[in-house]
């Protein structure tokens, strides 16, 4: 089924359009999570498939 | 469309239909006392975190009421207060119900870890672990005692607000946890004294079914008093004061006239009226607990403006 079929029916066309809604809403949250923990002064840096030296707490 | 063979099941899936799946009417006690536990804490919380995290909270008690309705599907069907939901009104199928629910608790725990801290998380996925396979799966169907044990799922949201705060656990998240847990089972069988003929029907043995109603009446009574000192004792802790207290003991002693009140009555006199008395226990069983939450929030208003009461006692 193309893309242009998914919309046939008006309640189909209101699921997706909801759908959409709550997904540009979850990717706003995690957008402003992102912001408010880098406005705390967390460190956001983690360690990625590689060792990270500086990643390390000293002793 | 032309090739296209259509299936006629009914209606077609509404959005409305999965929001239904999470159990809206429950999910709002648990935001609302994971928000005071929240609120509550000695730490502050940055709002945007904290709205994130109460969400997070409220899709995973969301998510855990869609498991419920996946696994019951089959008693839903059969007591007319759970006939419309939507797995046995056909508008969603049981395995859809299954991958949502299961996909929502994955993503709310796991949003709840970065939010928040991993031991709120750690606490959530417990809760609907509870909730969804303790309570739902194991105990529902196989003891009378189904409400008491698992009232502790609907009891975790405010230690989850509290940790999410804190990072921990304290006296005073544990009495929230303590307050809820031994309110339900009162709460829930004056709702089923009169709501007999659903559970009876759907062989769930609620203790008005297997013990009947007069042991029913007793046992309200009983954890009513059981109730009442935990409900007083967290007037003395760092989250109470004279404001919840005095609050508290007005709602303790309606309770308890309430469930005194059922206690000696007579099923024949409950028929006559059409359980008006137990239908009233019911909705001061709803306010009760409401209320002690609001004078927690309260007593939290007041600190924040400064109002410290010096000669109050607080034992821990």
């Amino acid at each position: 089924m193309s893309g242009a079929d998914n919309n046939t029916t008006p309640t189909r066309k209101r699921n997706n359009m909801m759908l959409g809604l709550v997904l540009a809403a979850f990717v706003t949250l995690v957008f402003s999570i992102t912001i408010a923990k880098m406005m705390a002064g967390q460190n956001m840096e983690a360690t990625d498939h590689v060792r990270r030296p500086a990643l390390e707490i000293s002793e | 469309m032309a090739n296209a063979t259509v299936i006629d099941t009914g209606r077609e899936t509404d959005f409305s239909d999965y929001i239904a799946l999470l159990k809206p009417r429950v999910m709002s006690l648990v935001v609302f006392t994971a928000l005071v536990g929240l609120l509550v804490a000695p730490v502050s919380v940055n709002p945007v975190i904290g709205f994130a995290s109460i969400l997070f909270i409220a899709i995973g008690g969301g998510a855990s009421g869609a498991l419920n309705m996946w696994w019951d599907a089959d008693i839903d069907r059969i007591m007319t207060r759970t006939q419309n939901r939507p797995i046995p009104a056909g508008r969603v199928t049981g395995y859809n119900a299954k991958l949502f629910g299961t996909w929502m608790s994955v993503i709310a725990v796991g949003m709840l870890g970065l939010t928040s801290n991993v031991f709120a998380a750690a606490l959530l996925a417990f809760t609907i672990f509870f909730y969804a396979v303790v309570y739902t799966m194991w105990l529902k169907r196989s003891t009378p005692q189904n409400i008491v044990i698992g009232g502790a799922a609907g009891a975790f949201p405010p230690m989850i607000g509290w940790a999410v705060a804190t990072g921990g656990v304290s006296v005073e998240s544990i009495l929230m946890f303590l307050l809820i847990f031994m309110w339900t089972p009162p709460h829930f069988w004056a709702l089923a004294l009169f709501m007999n003929d659903d559970y009876d029907a759907a062989g769930v043995p609620m203790l008005t079914v297997t013990h009947g109603k007069r042991s029913t009446r007793k046992h309200i009574l009983v954890y009513t008093i059981l109730l009442i000192p935990v409900a007083l004792v967290l007037g003395f802790t760092s989250i109470g004061g004279p404001i919840y207290f005095a609050i508290s003991l007005v709602l303790n002693a309606m309770f308890l006239a309430g469930a005194w009140k059922l206690y000696r009555r007579d099923e024949d006199v409950a028929i006559a009226d059409g359980y008006k008395s137990e239908r009233k226990v019911f909705r001061i069983s709803l306010y009760y607990l409401f209320l002690h939450f609001v004078a927690l929030l309260i007593e939290a208003g007041t600190k924040a403006m400064g109002v410290t009461w010096a000669d109050w006692p607080q034992w821990v």
